[in-house]
């Protein structure tokens, strides 16, 4: 069983966040800098992410993907600050699939995920954009004969200053071309910037307010069928038979397609698709998850929890401190598999021929999922296009491309193109959940109230085992431990375990917040429960085990100020605290309001969240996601969980996957706080940092600690 | 052959009756900005107007739209209430992903040529039956609160 020190931990742990950024990013950079982007040869385009037309147009290729957070105008902002070229003059395409020249550096491929992109390419971006500039400016300043330094570049034109002298950059993109490459650059000093940091409007939303945005679903090609499927309801299951009579009998429906573990009905337009598909008779062989449910998965993971897990994180003498303790906790925690539900269903197209294979679909891997279709169709990788588009929502889902492999292999048996699109129903019982996480917690306190050791055991499989397998060091799975290994509290003897404890019978994935979603809420739950033991303010008891860490300490002034914290509420209502921070590198506070009806309804009045992630690219983006995020993980706390019988995933629509709607939004207010630290993860945190603040808040106003969710079956259940 | 009227043109369609009207729109005439999410009228992304009324296109027959005047996202901005909602959209950067915009701007829209001035209590009526998994909820309520306030003819603020 490996050990690691939290230091070692953190480097390596980095690989969820950003451990390989270093050694990747170095190494990426010079390649990434030296190679072209499907640039023609006429335009100007020394770097994969930049490309000047000789008729001046500036289009930027985007490699990590725009899902709703706003990085198709981040992205461009890192550019266009050191470019010298508004937001207004740009002009942005999807990347193709290549790792090569498009690798996030935290992964090692083209990916978009864990809140990595402005971590992952603030300077290499900002850098790419000063070398074009530079070039662009030593171009001109050949052209004048006078020194680069008399120069300066705006908005798309050089100028000589002395002289007022002007060269648009189209102008200058064939000379420019001619140039070498810099080696080095130098950057803008954070005080010169002038768009990083601002709120800038995003580039993406015109598009997506008149309709004309382009998502996966949207692809239409000449003679495209419509397709849609039913998979094997069971893990592991397969097609014994299907009777199809009556699909076959159904105007428009022109094939179906047999597969070793789904079936798919090929139409012309996708009501005929849906009505052959209803009126199917499939036999399946459930294989050997058929039987299991809900409790049998739980059942295996109280089993696991019994023994020692591998230690993530060990400092102090937790077990001893433990044993000989007067006044001692002990609670087990519990959270339930989850769907992503993306507004957009699983959809891919598929054009396949001998020697070719194109793919149209929205993806956050769009080198996997070219991969993947290389494997199915044993095509090599160049003869495998994939073009992506805006993605319907992402939050984890579209870094799986299931439903591209799938769509290849039913284009293999349809002539033409072909585009498979899921129902909700399929969307929903053929996720890749958020893992069921079993966690044991014990906590001692000292004679004065004080923690003094602390053990946590998380028990759940490994995502990272599976997704990516070099990050998979001594046993731990660092997604698993994110935000746990991370405990910033004060309190001398922590151990912290991971048992890795597989669950065949459904297929998991990562979930917006991963592994510090569920972590947050576990150990944000139990400080509130040492706290209520310590008879303690549960603000005031976390705030004196954060002196060593001022920004979270900060975060929870802030978030407890703005909320009124300890002032009076209206009869039934409670106020409940959470603060996060885990690799993504940002620290979070939010106090939620809430109010229990007797039913066990809960009720968010208001969520105030206090957010310091170092350097802001655009405040009204990290604004929206934190406001995004908390309302994601209201959802998921209040009314998530996706449970098994038979093998068979119960719930299927958005009658029983229930989401919070705009009548059952609190009012939220997010405080950002504004310094130069490195620009920490903003996707996700709102998402994690919010369960534990409505439980802790449940607690508050009922008395009632809520140890697994969702909240409102439990609340219900008394 | 069904006839629709959809932002004011005539199109004609061969689709049997029972063809719900959002994938004629989408599979037979290829406007695309009206959404697929869930088929059964619980989300709202395929919201589109008939006669000014709000409908969930997944779940209406083409043979119950036919004879009315259909109003989709690519025409709702040609109405000055739509082109108003429209931009409170923008203004407030309401949106995310963005997949399920059409059918809140289109919910949104109906609402304000009805209630001009609609309360908290209105939006929640009318929009209840938009899911957004982005959570957008409280942006499309100020943008809502916005687009009330401006009249159709008010110039662009700064």
């Amino acid at each position: 069983m490996g050990q690691m020190s939290r230091r070692q931990l953190l480097f390596t742990g980095a690989a969820a966040g950003g451990g390989f950024l270093l050694g990747l990013h170095l190494e990426a950079l010079p390649r990434v800098l030296a190679a072209t982007a499907k640039g023609t040869q006429t335009d100007f385009a020394p770097n994969a992410f930049i490309r000047i037309g000789k008729d001046g147009r500036v289009t930027l290729i985007m490699n990590q993907v725009e899902m709703g957070q706003g990085t198709y105008t981040s992205m461009p902002m890192l550019i266009a600050e050191e470019l010298e070229v508004g937001l207004d003059q740009v002009h942005l395409e999807h990347a193709p699939p290549n790792d090569k020249l498009y690798a996030n550096p935290i992964f090692g491929d083209q990916e978009t995920g864990a809140s990595t992109s402005v971590r992952a390419f603030y300077e290499p971006l900002r850098r790419a954009g000063a070398t074009v500039r530079t070039m662009l400016v030593a171009a001109a300043a050949e052209t004048w004969s006078v020194d680069t330094a008399s120069c300066r570049a705006r908005r798309g034109v050089v100028t000589h200053t002395p002289t007022g002298r002007k060269l648009s950059y189209g102008a200058l993109a064939d000379k420019a071309a001619k140039l070498p490459v810099p080696a080095q650059v130098a950057l803008k000093a954070p005080k010169d910037f002038k768009l990083i940091g601002t709120p800038a409007k995003r580039l993406d939303t015109p598009a997506k307010v008149n309709g004309k945005a382009e998502y996966g679903i949207d692809v239409r090609l000449p003679g495209m069928k419509i397709a849609t499927v039913a998979a094997s309801p069971v893990v592991g299951g397969k097609l014994v038979s299907v009777d199809d009579a009556k699909a076959r009998a159904i105007k428009g429906v022109r094939q179906i397609v047999r597969l070793d573990d789904a079936v798919a009905v090929v139409a012309d337009h996708m009501w005929a698709a849906k009505q052959g598909l209803a009126a199917l008779d499939i036999r399946w062989d459930d294989g050997q998850h058929g039987k299991i449910n809900t409790a049998d998965v739980v059942e295996g993971l109280a089993a696991a929890a019994q023994t020692p897990g591998v230690v993530v994180r060990n400092e102090g003498d937790a077990p001893a401190v433990l044993a000989g303790a007067t006044n001692k906790l002990e609670s087990v925690y519990e959270v339930p598999f989850l769907a992503h539900a993306t507004m957009e269903p699983m959809n891919c197209t598929v054009r396949l021929s001998s020697d070719r294979c194109e793919i149209w679909t929205g993806t956050q891997v769009i080198t996997r999922a070219q991969g993947g279709a290389a494997r199915v169709t044993g095509l090599p990788l160049d003869k495998v296009e994939v073009h992506n588009h805006y993605l319907g929502g992402g939050f984890g889902r579209r870094l799986e491309f299931d439903i591209v492999t799938q769509a290849v292999r039913i284009a293999q048996q349809v002539g033409g193109p072909v585009k498979v699109i899921w129902t909700r129903e399929e969307d929903i019982q053929h996720d890749v959940y958020r893992p069921y996480y079993y966690d044991r917690m014990a906590a001692a306190l000292n004679a004065q109230s004080q923690p003094v050791a602390w053990m946590h055991r998380i028990v759940g499989p490994s995502i990272i085992a599976r997704y990516l397998p070099a990050a998979f060091k001594n046993g731990i799975d660092i997604d698993g431990v994110d935000g746990a290994a991370q405990l910033l509290y004060d309190i001398p003897a922590i151990r912290v375990e991971y048992v890795r404890h597989e669950e065949p019978a459904l297929n998991t994935g990562f979930w917006r917040g991963v592994g510090v979603t569920h972590n947050n809420f576990v150990i944000e739950s139990f400080v509130d429960e040492l706290a209520a033991a310590a008879k303690q303010d549960p603000a005031v008891f976390r705030r004196a085990l954060l002196r060593k860490s001022p920004r979270a300490m900060a975060v929870l002034d802030i978030a407890t100020q703005a909320s009124g914290w300890g002032k009076p509420l209206p009869e039934g209502r409670g106020r409940g605290v959470s603060v996060l921070f885990s690799e993504w590198g940002s620290y979070l506070a939010e106090v939620a309001e809430v109010s229990v009806s007797k039913a066990g309804e809960v009720r968010v009045h208001r969520a105030v969240c206090a957010v310091d992630c170092g350097t802001v690219v655009n405040p009204d983006t990290v604004k929206a996601q934190i406001e995004s995020g908390i309302v994601f993980g209201i959802s998921g706390a209040l009314w998530g969980g996706v449970t098994l019988k038979n093998g068979r995933v119960e719930q299927s629509n958005f009658h029983d996957v229930r989401v919070m709607r705009i009548n059952e939004t609190p009012a939220i207010e997010v405080h950002l706080v504004r310094n130069l630290e490195a620009p920490g993860g903003i996707g996700e945190p709102g998402t994690a940092v919010t369960a534990a603040a409505v439980s802790n808040a449940v607690f508050a106003a009922t008395g009632r600690r809520i140890r697994k969710l969702p909240l409102e079956n439990q609340l219900r259940s008394a | 052959m069904v006839t629709l009227k959809i932002n004011g043109k005539s199109h004609t369609v061969e689709a049997s009756p029972d063809m719900p009207l959002l994938w004629a729109l989408r599979d037979l005439l290829g406007m695309n900005g009206t959404k697929f999410g869930c088929g059964v009228a619980l989300c709202g992304a395929c919201t589109v107007h008939l006669d000014g009324i709000p409908r969930r296109s997944c779940v209406m027959p083409v043979s119950a739209a036919a004879g009315h005047s259909i109003t989709t996202i690519e025409g709702v901005g040609a109405t000055a209430t739509g082109k108003r909602v429209q931009q409170a959209w923008l203004d407030l950067e309401v949106v995310q992903c963005g997949y399920c915009q059409s059918g809140q701007i289109m919910a949104a829209a109906a609402l304000l040529a009805k209630i001009p001035a609609p309360t908290d209590t209105d939006i929640d009526h009318a929009l209840s039956g938009n899911i957004c998994r982005c959570g957008t909820y409280p942006r499309i309520r100020e943008a809502i609160r916005r687009a009330a306030r401006k009249p159709a003819t008010a110039k662009k603020e700064g």
